[in-house]
């Protein structure tokens, strides 16, 4: 990762503001997610907006949009949380769909399962209205840098 | 349904999805067979701005809506078919500045149940880019997805 990608991490980490970082990543811009510190913890969340729609008539949020946001959050925990000096590199990703996704904010959490030297795991939940019914559960593994 | 039949009505269900439109996808072949779509490069689906390598929400929008749409090369009628899950497996990294080609088959139909899996490739379909598995549900056919959707997908006549 270039020294200013890092510079922006450490201050985002600090200031608990991950725009400047997400302005860096062009699909994160295009879909339109945010993340915000809540205590300890990460919140992602991605805004209603009509670019994303699947489903025109419901109408009802691109399931591959949910998937993208999923993984993009689960990518951001991990270099918040890591301390990974790279940006992950995804091995694999594995979603169930619960509920259709509405045209209204989504938010999402992730817990990382298990970290090892060089693969860690991430469970992610994505929901609209109460983490309790989410509209979709995921879980991806990803490749990390060993820090030295 | 004849192969032309179903590569027009996969035109038409493309078009009808605001996300597809966003990221510029086209069908590139559709017959009874299978499902190939087009995800062009572009910068705006950029993942790692450091190697201008796509991110992997693009490619899953592609798979996803790949194996969605390839349920049209065995069903004759449009049904809505909203994804149970899907599971990706990664290869290796897309190369920057080059579209990307996805391509899903139905392999099992069962009156509940469609199983989908593909893969997506660039130059070579011989060395995927990622694997895909999709599994859809059946709404039936009264479930048509909205006023008028299943007719313009349809074409009028079946």
């Amino acid at each position: 990762m270039s020294e200013d990608l890092k510079a922006l991490l450490h201050e985002a980490h600090a200031q608990g503001n991950y725009g400047p970082l997400l302005e860096r990543i062009p699909y994160a811009q295009l879909i339109g997610i945010e993340c915000s510190r809540v205590g300890d913890e990460l919140l992602f969340r991605l805004p209603a907006n009509r670019d994303n729609i699947g489903n025109p008539l419901l109408p009802a949020i691109h399931g591959g949009v949910i998937a993208g946001f999923m993984e993009l959050a689960a990518a951001l925990h991990l270099l918040v949380f890591t301390g990974s000096s790279g940006l992950p590199e995804i091995i694999d990703f594995s979603l169930d769909y619960l509920r259709a996704g509405q045209f209204r904010d989504t938010y999402a959490t992730c817990q990382v399962c298990r970290q090892g030297r060089r693969v860690a795991n991430v469970a992610i939940t994505a929901w609209q209205s109460t983490l309790q019914e989410p509209i979709a559960t995921a879980r991806a593994h990803f490749k990390i840098e060993e820090n030295n | 349904m004849s192969d032309t039949r179903i590569f027009e009505r996969a035109t038409r269900f493309l078009s009808a999805l605001p996300h597809c439109q966003v990221l510029g996808l086209r069908v590139h072949q559709a017959d009874t067979q299978g499902m190939t779509l087009i995800l062009p490069y572009s910068s705006r689906i950029v993942g790692n701005p450091l190697n201008g390598v796509i991110h992997g929400g693009a490619l899953t929008s592609l798979m996803d809506t790949t194996c969605g749409i390839a349920t049209l090369c065995v069903l004759a009628e449009f049904e809505v078919c909203p994804t149970l899950d899907l599971r990706i497996d990664y290869m290796h990294p897309a190369e920057p500045h080059r579209d990307v080609y996805g391509f899903a088959q139905c392999y099992r139909v069962t009156p509940d149940i469609i199983f989908t899996r593909g893969f997506a490739y660039q130059d070579d379909p011989n060395q995927p880019i990622a694997h895909v598995v999709g599994t859809f549900m059946r709404m039936g056919k009264g479930i048509t997805g909205g006023k008028g959707l299943a007719g313009a997908i349809n074409g009028g006549a079946v």
